[in-house]
């Protein structure tokens, strides 16, 4: 059976001691702010407050790049950044990744058909796009440093889809 | 020769007309139009019209193709419509897919569903559509061409289709848009509907991308875990570690301090019997107003747990009880005796004998577990991503009293399933809190409770023995099995055979050989098990395939000409147990000897390189894997990867490509690395870093996919990649380095016997 309510809980409840001040971030180009709690995961606020679904949960301990997002430009793990550490950066979420066009990523991996049932390749996709950031042409090795998982076993498919991004983006100079 | 329709089968088919003037092609009876409508909005747009549609044509001339199954990552989406629109005789540029939902539906004869099968089980969906949906696609072409005849008063014989149009023999056209309206007037025909000669197709067999591809790359495809409703609290719960353990008492006051958290409920333990399809841990849920809130409530919840009867359940126990069952008991269930095993044994010349243990896997699906559910005053709604619908729709039926046609479900994208989603015990949680919560709640499992509370494939010891004669030709063949098995407490499975899941009747070598005996033997195992990507045979080919090794090297014969040899002249070998596919020996020799010859089997090699081989039958369908491998240092190198499939006709082979290749990939990653284990009545793994699914730098850089031309029915690939994978990769791993590792997962083992 769950507690009865504690009145002094009850009371503690309705007047926080200190309101954290709203937090600033920016978003696929937009501006928000974040007056909850500054430890809660910048996954969390793009998903349940934003509903920015695109970026993914999947194990909440950094350990498979499903959230992966850009932060100022690099890649990192949305679940393992606190908003208070996001805040007064620039976020971009897969769904920002477009803007007139689909990135040469976006439209390698339709090329290539990379997806089965497509749950980490947001992640994947921001992953091979900080990596093409890093190294227009990149080595074999330095696709397979790529560390997201893909349950599914889509690696094959996306050591295609970067090589062919990484060509794409040569064209485009 | 054409194929024509089974009468049986046109009572599925129903047509209609929206009030814009939209055809619709149905899969059920014939229903009255403009009859209120529990149709998806975006399946009919403002149209509201009673019937249960796989095609929709617009005036416009789109194509609207509507997808039944679950699509979990097995391609079914694009696939399914594929079959329709090659009938129909459209572009695949015009078509559009929606995925429906469940389309239970109450009939005088009694529950019935809409669509036909929506429920995936094994690699039938493919196999099961290839009939009725190329057929609701047959039978919107002819009702077009029967419209466009009248239209023109032109025999309807004279007219032919193509890209979405009737055209006459004059050249005059008329879309299939402009001919709706007047062909949902039409009645079909008594008589079958002639379906396209295979060498009429010009979208099935063509390799099609995935038709979410854009939404997935741009992040829009809806997962079930996407699911939000304003009005829903975040469910997550803790759950009794313990194997069959208990909740015992617990405080909640921290929990109820944390800003967000609303609500805490005690879940009791469900146990085996119930109304569920297996176990539900104890639990106590935590609800919060987003998904950070109730996971920092649960993280502070303080409670005892009760340790039930498996306090004291480990592998290593497990393991020793499986091998003294082996060593020493006369009993067990005999699963087949053909001929006299003994004697063969007695009068053998050669004896070669070898036992290979396999651990409990976990599914652990991208996507976790989650569910969103609203239980109203007469109604309820689920959205998740499942595998079962049917058996959710009965579960929530159970646990709300609502009646099945009040209970709406959508099944949006999974991020994958292996099996998993085949269990709504997900479904069963939601329903649970959120009728004690009285809110819509979306429950969600975190990686830890995934890896926690899994309906985990068996873990199970082979004991396989053969005899041979002076001219080492195989004789007799023994293959004991002690496991945990799949059905217990799995109220589905009760009437299944104590060994189904672990041990196959009909599996390699059944009907090959004269002198063959199966034993199984069951332990006592508190952990839930379950079906995992192609269960059975991933867990019965490894046994087998290493093992037929192992009696070549140990007969100084070639491993491939062995398994030749025992195949023998092509003939069909019928099953022994069911009414499943025959089993056709010559197209498993078939897809063998072209992996061999891919692989350069037989050709002497002076780089330290390994080449394995195996190969399996299951579903109807063949399967061949090669590998070549070295070690470098302690690490393994996978430098070629093959897999050679006769899966019949391939619909999408784009998609098969791509299931064959994950399921070598899957293979991979748990023969050489995962593992789940018990200790004091506990599961050990907690999250991806103690359950290390393969990488993308150990992955090969491809695995080359050889597809034979077959003109068989489909038998879909789902989960045919994955059997076969595991041995050859073992048999090359010992052709690299002389280490037989005949314990999974096989790297930890490889670097303690290196």
């Amino acid at each position: 059976m769950s507690n009865p309510p504690d009145p002094a809980l009850e009371s503690a409840k309705h007047s926080p001691v200190r309101p954290p001040a709203p937090l600033p971030i920016t978003i696929n180009g937009k501006p928000y702010f974040h007056d909850g709690d500054p430890a809660m995961p910048l996954l969390w606020f793009l998903r349940d407050t934003l509903r920015l679904t695109g970026t993914k949960y999947a194990c909440g301990v950094g350990g498979c790049g499903a959230c992966t997002i850009l932060l100022d430009g690099k890649a990192a793990q949305a679940c393992m950044t606190p908003m208070s550490a996001a805040a007064s950066h620039t976020i971009t979420t897969i769904e920002g990744l477009e803007t007139q066009a689909l990135h040469p990523v976006q439209q390698a991996w339709i090329e290539q058909d990379v997806t089965l049932c497509g749950y980490c390749q947001a992640g994947q996709i921001m992953a091979a796009v900080d990596l093409l950031k890093r190294k227009s042409k990149p080595a074999e090795e330095d696709i397979a440093a790529i560390g997201n998982l893909c349950r599914c076993g889509s690696y094959p498919r996306i050591r295609l889809a970067i090589a062919r991004a990484a060509e794409l983006m040569q064209e485009k100079k | 020769m054409s194929v024509g329709i089974d009468r049986s089968r046109r009572r599925f088919l129903a047509i209609s007309l929206t009030a814009s003037g939209a055809l619709l092609i149905g899969a059920t009876r014939r229903v009255r139009a403009d009859a209120g409508s529990d149709l998806s909005p975006e399946w009919i747009g403002d149209d509201l019209t009673e019937v249960s549609p796989f095609v929709r044509i617009e005036r416009d001339n789109t194509i609207v193709i509507g997808a039944r199954s679950c699509e979990v990552g097995q391609g079914v989406l694009t696939s399914q419509p594929m079959l329709i629109a090659e009938e129909l005789d459209v572009d695949w540029s015009q078509v559009h897919v929606v995925q429906l939902p469940y389309g239970y539906v109450d009939t005088a004869a009694g529950s019935a569903n809409r669509y036909g099968e929506q429920s995936e089980d094994g690699s039938a969906t493919v196999a099961q559509a290839w009939r009725d949906l190329r057929e609701a696609g047959a039978s919107a072409r002819w009702l077009l061409v029967q419209a466009a005849a009248r239209d023109w008063n032109l025999g309807a014989q004279t007219l032919r289709t193509e890209s979405g149009q009737v055209i006459a023999p004059d050249g005059r056209r008329l879309s299939y848009g402009a001919l709706a309206r007047s062909a949902a007037l039409i009645d079909l025909p008594k008589h079958p509907i002639a379906l396209k000669k295979p060498e009429q197709f010009h979208i099935i067999g063509t390799p099609t991308r995935s038709v979410d591809a854009r939404n997935i790359v741009v992040g829009r495809s809806h997962f079930g875990i996407d699911e939000y409703a304003a009005d829903a609290l975040v469910a997550v719960i803790a759950r009794c570690p313990h194997l069959g353990g208990t909740l015992d008492s617990f405080d909640d006051h921290e929990t109820r301090r944390v800003a967000g958290v609303i609500d805490v409920i005690e879940i009791s333990a469900a146990q085996p019997g119930s109304a569920f399809d297996g176990p539900l841990a104890a639990g106590v849920a935590v609800l919060g107003e987003n998904t950070w809130a109730a996971l920092q409530g649960r993280t502070k919840l303080a409670i005892q747990w009760k340790p039930g009867p498996w306090a004291k359940e480990s592998s290593s126990a497990l393991a020793g009880a499986a091998n003294s069952l082996l060593d020493n008991s006369p009993d067990g269930v005999k699963v087949r005796s053909d001929g006299d095993y003994a004697k063969a044994r007695r009068q053998a010349r050669h004896f070669i004998e070898a036992r290979y243990e396999m651990p409990f896997l976990a599914h652990a699906t991208m996507e976790p577990p989650s569910a969103l559910i609203e239980i109203r005053q007469d109604r309820a709604r689920l959205v998740a991503s499942l595998q079962d619908p049917d058996g959710a729709s009965q579960l929530i039926a159970q646990l709300t009293g609502l009646a099945r046609k009040n209970i709406e479900i959508r099944m949006p994208r999974g991020g994958g399933s292996f099996g998993r989603r085949l269990h709504n015990d997900y479904v069963a949680e939601a329903v649970l809190v959120a009728k004690a919560a009285g809110k819509p709640v979306k429950l969600m499992w975190t990686r830890e409770d995934d890896l926690q509370h899994d309906f985990y494939r068996p873990f199970g010891v082979h004991a396989m023995a053969a005899t041979l004669d002076r001219k080492k030709r195989v004789t007799g063949w023994s293959h004991r099995c002690a496991a945990t098995p799949c059905n217990d407490g799995d109220a589905r499975l009760k009437d299944r055979s104590i060994y189904s899941g672990c041990l196959d009747v009909d599996g390699f070598p059944g009907g090959l050989l004269a002198n063959l005996d199966k034993t199984f033997f069951s332990i006592a195992s508190g952990i839930p098990r379950g079906t995992w990507h192609a269960p059975l045979q991933t867990f019965h080919a490894f046994a087998v395939e290493c093992f037929l090794d192992e009696i070549a090297l140990a007969t100084k014969q070639d491993a491939l000409k062995l398994r030749l040899d025992l195949l023998g002249e092509p003939r069909q070998i019928a099953p022994s147990s069911h009414g499943g596919a025959m089993f056709d020996t010559g197209r498993l020799a078939h897809v063998l000897k072209i992996a061999a010859e891919k692989v350069g089997w037989g050709v002497a090699r002076s780089d330290g390189h390994g080449i394995g081989i195996a190969c399996h039958f299951a579903f109807g369908g063949y399967m061949a894997h090669a590998f070549d491998v070295s070690m470098q240092g302690r690490e393994l190198l996978i430098h070629r990867a093959l897999c050679v499939a006769d899966v019949g006709r391939v619909v999408n082979p784009l998609g098969v490509e791509a299931q064959l290749m994950g399921g070598t990939i899957d293979a991979i990653s748990t023969t050489l690395h995962l593992a789940i284990t018990l200790k004091e009545g506990q599961v050990q793994q907690h999250n991806f870093p103690d359950y290390p699914l393969l990488r993308m730098a150990q992955a090969p850089r491809a695995v080359e996919v050889t597809m034979v031309a077959s003109d068989a029915p489909p038998t879909g690939a789902g989960e045919m990649g994955t059997p076969s994978a595991a041995p050859a990769l073992a048999n090359a791993i010992y052709a690299a380095t002389t280490v037989r590792v005949r314990k999974l997962p096989l790297m930890p083992q490889l670097m303690r016997m290196l």
